[in-house]
Order: C-alpha cells, then structure tokens, then sequence
C-alpha cells in the first residue's frame, strides 16, 4: 500500500506565452504508515502536489499510482480514491456549510453512500478522534471558536475514514495553544491509528517534532527527501531556498562551530537540553 | 483561474488610451445612437471610416476587437434570418417556403453591420479604459444625477470595489468546490434538481465569506476614515486636455454628417 | 499621559435575540488599565479570545467602551466631534491582507486614506510616494493587488495608513496568514517606521519571535492585563507564559530549561546569539570541547 509519484510534471498555462512548470519531474513514494513532513515556500509547488495525490488535479505527464493503480487510467474511481486519500485544505473551517456539527461531518461519508447508520458511527468517530465535546455536536459550527472550527473541518475529512491524511498548514492562524492541540491530534492519528500522514507546515519547529522523513520542494522541484536530521544538516541550503532549519539546529551548529563536542543532528529543545546537560556532568539531575 | 480580468483592457499607449474616460464614454454614446440614425449605405461609409480611425489610432490589435463578437453571433444570425425571410416586398429568390426580398436583403445586411458597430465600437472603449477610469468616469458623467438623489458616488465606489473582489472570490469559489470534492461532493452528474442542491455545499461557505470580507473591508474604511463622497478629495481628478476638445469636435463633425446623409 | 491611554475599560459583546432581549453578555475586556508612551514599539501578546483584537478597535474607535474610556492623544474615543482625528493619529492594520485594500492599483489604494481626509491632489501624490517608499514598496505602485504576495499586500496595507501621517500605527495579528518570509518582510518594516519615523507601534500577535525586539510586551488573558514590561522581563517567565497558552522561542525554552537544570544563565535569553555567548563559557568551563 503506497502513494507514488512517478515524474510528475505539471504545466500553468500550456500552450500560452505565460507557461510555466508548477511541478517539475518529481518522483517519490510515500509508504504505508510513514509522517512526512512537506515543506518550501509560498509557491514552491507543494499546494499543487497535494492535489494531485487524491487526484484533484491531474498531472500534465507523469504518473501518480496509489497501491500500485494508475488513478489516471480509463475507470479509475477518482471519488473512491478521495475517500481514502483524505486532503484537508488551508482554513478548512472555509468549506463548513451544515446548520449543525454533527451534520457537517457527515458530508463525506453522505457522499460516499453509506448506511445512515454507518453514517454516524463514523461522524461521531471522527468527532472524538479531534477532541470536540459531544455538548457542540448539535450547535451551529458557525458559533464556535476559530480552532473549534478548524478541529470540525477536520472531523469533516476524518469521517469518511481515510488511509491517508494529508494537511495543508493545519495551524495556520491558531494561537500557540491551539496549534500544540491539532498537532497532538494528528500525531495520536498517526500512531494510533495507524494512519499515513503528510503534513504541509511552514513551521521547521513543527516538522522537526512529529515527521519521520522530509520532503523539500523549491520551483516546483523536489530538492531534498530524507530523514528531519539529515535534511536540517544542509540548513544552509535550506536558507538558499528561502526556508531555515528548525532554531535549535544553529545553536548547536553554532556550539559545534566553537569546537564543542554535540551531536549536529539534534533538533528538538528536548535533545538540545540532554546533549548539553550530558556535557556538563547534570545528565538525569532533572531531566 | 487567476489570472481572470474584468472588462478587457488592453494595455498599450495610444491616443485613444490617453483620452478622458468621459470623451470616450460619450464618443461611444455618440456612435452608438448614430448607428440606429443611419439609414443609407453612405451613412454607413461614414461610420465605417470613423471605427476604422479609431482602431487604427487605439493601437489594439484588430483580432481584439472581433473577439466580443462570438457572443452575438447567435443573436446575429436570429435577428439577420428574421429580417431577410419576413420582409415583405419584391422577391428575389425563395427557399421553399422562404422567400427573400430587396427590403429583406438590406434590412439584414443593415442589422447585421449595427449589431457588429455597436459591439466593436464599445470594444474599443473597453480596451482602451481601465475598469478604474471607468467608474471614475462614469461617476463624473452622470454626476448631475445625484440632485436627484442617485447616490452615484456610493454606486461607482461599489462597481470599483466589486472589480477588486470578483476575481478574489473566483479564486474563492475554486478553493472551496475542491474542498468538497475531498469530501466527496459531486458537482457534474444528477439530473437539475440534483445539482442544484449540490451547490448548496459551494454556496453557503462562499456567501459567507463574501459576507466576512465585506464586514472586514467595511471596517478597514472606516478606519481609513471613509466617510461617503462628501468631503473628498481625488487623487486621480478627471481634468480634460486639449485632446479631448479636439475629440469632441470631431464628434460634433460626425454626428452632423450621419445625419445629413 | 501618553499617545494611548485606557482607564478601567470595559467592554461587553452583548448579543440580543429577535425581541431584542439581552440573550448573552460576553465580556471581552474586564477592566484594563493601560498607558502607552509615544514612539514605543509595543506588543500585545494573548491567545485567541484574551481580548486583544477586541482592545485594537477600541483605540481608533470601531468599538466604543461599555465602561471606561480611551484617549488617544488626549481625545476621548466617545467624543463624536473627534473621531476622524482619532482615526487619522491611530492608523489601523488588519489580520487579512486581502479584506482591507480598497483600490485595485496599489498607488490608489495607498492614496484613498487622503482621499477620504480631503488632502489636496498634489499633497496625495507627495504622500504616496513617501509612503510607498517607506515601506519599500515603489516598485509596485501600478501593480493590481491580486498579483502581490501577502506580505507585499500587508506592506501596501501599512503604506496606505502611512499616507494619513499617523502617530500611532495599531497592527492586528498582521501576520498570522502570512509564511514565514512574508511575516520577517512585515516585521522589518513596522520596526524601520518605528525607528526612522517615531511612529509609536503597537504590535498584536502571538508569534513569540517577532517580539523580542520590541520596548514593551504586554500580555492579556481573559481581558485583562496579566504581564507588561521588557521582553527579557517576560520571557524569562516560561511557565506563566504557557499557562496562558502562549509559546517562547525555541532558545528562550532551552535556556530555561538549563538554567532549571543548575546551569548558570541569566534570566531570558531571546535570541541564539545571547545564548552562545553565555552558554560557551559555561561549557568551555567544563571541558567540553572535542
């Protein structure tokens, strides 16, 4: 069971004088179960790629093959593959549109022609796999708080079981607080369930914590695909594509630098306090 | 989707382009009635040079101007079949039933060139005028009217700020039908009753959002001290050159000639 | 008294229903007592729903108190007669780029504050210029705003108060539908206006990062005032800044956390460069090198 992309290219424009690649030739695979973290700069191509993993855009050329389908190909059930390659958009809590909660989550799996029954067995399902108190399932989602919405949206998707779960900037707007909670969440998804997910973030912070292997995109082009510590090593590289390495890793570049004996992968506050305290003989005083 | 524009201007420097939008608000009023006075083959020359001129003298590319066309082709060809098949007089030919006149002939021909006038002529307005100088323009021209009590100045400030929200909302409107498409939703396959109802998953965020943003935008002018038309200076004030003067003599000349002829 | 000043404000979200019967009263602001200094650069920290936002449009009077008053410069915000002064000295930004340009060329966006004000042509243009040019934004003057990206558009938004000649510029959460480019182009922006012109700033915003730098932080929670001094004051109470579900930079929270371990740090450390420099001696001290 698998996402691949096989030398995706995708063209704005074609034929006309404003042509330009959106995608360029990218190639990966996305197996069953992993945290990838997707990350570049406003334009760098990873909104349009997400959109071709559940096929709500289709590739100029190139191929896109989930558990070794084409979903390209004559026949092929595109809206099946939706339901199971679940995509949660930017400010998702833009699309709810239902007078209560409870019936705006049942959208997706509506649509996907269940039994009424089945049909809220999942809501209720994906209601509390997103925390959301059953005292708001009956109110307007029109009434509740900016991340109250945004955790119903995401029910939204979650309902329609996905095996798959893709996120475009799940925080975005959020206070601390708030953010901390919705990433929480997708991570017990992820351990938890099981469930494969690809999170698109501005924050290295973020990526650094949760995702077990990174993908890069810049222009359009994958420009790195590895573990979070292997990708951070080339933080310089990274700030030559308008993107930084998580704060952390330059402290301790910085301390390495100095002739200072740490580990240049460390990236998470977490690490950086053990290596250091380890250093100085406090190991295990209190962390 | 984006890269979607409003009215259809095309951005080069002419003489026309350089021209108050009232001169060619009015130019274009002026053309438009002289095509429903003229009534003889040499009245029509007479237009004729005088669309010429202005497509020679807007720089914009003849291919431009015949675009808005395709949309009245169906108009076209309806209202050129009624003329030439149901105008009584001497017969030239028929087709079966059909039988065509002189009258028929030249009423068509005089139809089908008026709707193809008209719909250049205000081609080449449009190409040539910013939808912002438009709206300045025609709150300027039909200025006398808030005597009356037309609140023209609130109605351009909405025609200007429509031009700036329509495309944000297309762009809006995509975004949301592939959120729902995520979610299953079906916009294409059902019979009417069916797709009408699937729009209201489309409809609804995006009225809202309209609504949002336009509580927002109220809010920001205020805060920018918006307080309606009066009181308020222009950045931009129409003030007409000698180009303009000239025009309208020109038009002057034009419509006296469509009329004697 | 200075440029901003709030005296045991109030502020109650009363919703009625259909026979205009108070149905709920929400209060957003709970007795705020505030004096800002003229040219500070001043942030306002809070989470979402510490009643902020709602304090921003109580001080060029969107929003009018429920008890209490606002001055700005010295007028209050209930005086009718005052209120396009008030506007014009305490210039106001929003959260969403795209909800508060007006104009669909940015030089005529930046030009409709003075248009508004009666400013006379030749002055709107004068203003334009300078405006554009301070906030580094020339280059785009005869673009459409659609085709900016959304720190370009804050920039145009931040011109267009600019151009009222403001004495105060209020910016609520700016950046937070920005990326991470977008947010350090806002940011250095308001500091150089802050800097260059002695603009007084008030900054709303939840991103830790971007406060450091500022004369003040002020942090609210459930409409009041619960923390106000230096940023090195602030941050270097991490525990009390995540129990009002705030966030500190990732070196401000390691160096906490070494300094709790016994390691010898001054209090709030802000930035990487703060950190080395304290924490190298400490760890050359002990032998740590390669």
């Amino acid at each position: 069971m698998s996402i691949k992309a096989d030398h995706i290219n995708y063209l704005y424009g074609e034929g006309t004088a404003f042509e330009q690649y959106a995608l360029k030739d990218v190639s990966f695979e996305i197996e069953d179960g992993q945290f990838i973290g997707l990350i570049g700069h406003t334009g760098s191509g990873k909104s349009t790629l997400i959109q071709h993993l559940n096929g709500l855009m289709r590739a100029s050329s190139g191929k896109i093959y989930y558990n070794g389908e084409d979903i390209d190909q004559e026949g092929y059930d595109r809206k099946a593959l939706r339901s199971r390659v679940g995509l949660v958009f930017q400010y998702p809590e833009h699309q709810l549109f239902e007078v209560d909660v409870f019936s705006d989550v049942c959208f997706g799996p509506k649509n996907q022609g269940l039994s009424q029954e089945e049909i809220q067995q999942r809501a209720k399902e994906a209601l509390m796999q997103v925390g959301l108190k059953e005292q708001f399932w009956g109110q307007s989602p029109f009434e509740l708080s900016g991340g109250q919405k945004r955790r119903v949206a995401i029910a939204g998707v979650l309902a329609m079981r996905p095996e798959v779960l893709i996120l475009d900037e799940p925080t975005a707007g959020l206070d601390p607080r708030g953010r901390d909670e919705i990433l929480d969440e997708i991570s017990k998804l992820h351990t938890e369930k099981k469930m494969t997910i690809v999170l698109v973030s501005h924050s290295m912070e973020d990526i650094a914590r949760y995702a077990d292997r990174i993908l890069v995109m810049s222009h359009g082009e994958k420009v790195f695909d590895a573990p979070p510590k292997e990708v951070f090593r080339h933080y310089k590289e990274l700030e030559q594509i308008g993107l930084a390495a998580p704060q952390i890793t330059y402290v301790v570049q910085r301390l390495r630098e100095q002739g200072i004996s740490l580990d240049g992968d460390i990236t998470t506050v977490k690490e950086a306090t053990t290596a250091i305290l380890g250093l100085l003989g406090k190991a295990g005083s209190r962390v | 989707m984006r890269e979607i524009t409003l009215g259809q201007y095309y951005p080069v420097d002419s003489v026309l382009h350089r021209l108050d939008p009232r001169t060619k608000l009015f130019g274009t009023m002026v053309f438009i009635v002289s095509l429903f006075v003229a009534d003889s083959l040499a009245a029509y020359g007479v237009a004729t040079v005088f669309l010429v001129l202005a497509i020679r003298l807007s720089k914009v590319p003849f291919s431009f101007m015949v675009r808005g066309l395709k949309a009245i082709l169906f108009l076209l060809l309806i209202s050129v079949s009624f003329n030439l098949f149901l105008t009584p007089g001497t017969e030239v030919f028929r087709i079966g039933f059909l039988k065509v006149t002189w009258e028929g002939l030249r009423l068509a021909g005089f139809m089908a060139l008026r709707l193809i006038y008209l719909v250049i002529g205000s081609s080449v307005m449009t190409l040539t005028t910013t939808p912002n100088e438009l709206t300045d323009g025609l709150e300027r021209s039909l200025g006398f009217l808030k005597h009356v009590g037309v609140p023209v100045h609130e109605i351009s400030m909405m025609m200007s700020i429509a031009l700036r929200f329509i495309p944000i909302l297309v762009e809006e409107t995509d975004k949301i039908m592939k959120a729902q498409m995520a979610r299953g939703a079906d916009f294409e396959s059902g019979n009417l009753l069916q797709k009408a109802k699937s729009m209201v998953p489309l409809l609804v965020p995006l009225f809202i959002s309209a609504f949002r943003r336009a509580t927002d935008l109220a809010m920001a002018m205020e805060a920018r001290c918006y307080h309606g038309g009066a009181g308020r200076t222009k950045m931009k004030p129409l003030r007409y050159a000698g180009r303009d003067y000239v025009t309208y003599l020109v038009y002057v000349l034009y419509l006296a000639g469509m009329i004697c002829l | 008294m200075g440029i901003i000043k709030a005296s045991r404000l109030i502020y109650d979200y009363i919703r009625r229903d259909e026979e205009n019967h108070v149905e709920e009263v929400n209060r957003a602001i709970d007795g705020l007592d505030l004096d800002i200094k003229a040219g500070d650069f001043v942030a306002i920290l809070g989470h979402n729903g510490s009643g902020k936002s709602t304090f921003a449009k109580q001080i060029n009077g969107i929003l009018l108190p429920t008890e209490g008053t606002v001055w700005i410069s010295g007028m209050k915000t209930t005086d009718d007669e005052h209120i396009w002064d008030i506007r014009k000295t305490a210039g106001m930004v929003f959260q969403n780029p795209d909800n508060q340009i007006i104009g669909n060329i940015v030089e005529e966006d930046v030009g409709f504050g003075p248009e508004n004000l009666g400013v006379p042509t030749d002055e709107i243009w004068k203003r334009v210029d300078e405006s554009l040019e301070a906030v580094g934004m020339t280059a785009y003057r005869l673009k459409s705003p659609n085709k900016l990206s959304g720190g370009q558009k804050q920039r145009v938004a931040i011109a267009g108060i600019m151009a009222m000649k403001p004495q105060c510029i209020i910016l609520d959460e700016p950046t937070a539908m920005l990326d991470p480019n977008g947010r350090k182009e806002v940011i250095r922006t308001i500091h150089e206006l802050n800097k260059k012109e002695g603009i007084t700033v008030l900054l709303i915003t939840h991103y830790m990062e971007e406060v450091i730098e500022a004369d003040r932080v002020i942090v609210m929670d459930g409409g009041r005032l619960v923390m106000d001094g230096v940023p090195q004051e602030i941050f270097s109470r991490v525990r009390e800044l995540k129990d009002y579900r705030l966030d500190v930079p990732q070196v401000t929270e390691l160096a906490y956390e070494l300094k709790q371990a016994g390691v010898e740090l001054p209090d709030g450390i802000l930035t990487i460069d703060e950190l080395i420099r304290h924490l190298l001696p400490v760890l050359q001290a002990a032998g740590a090198g390669m």
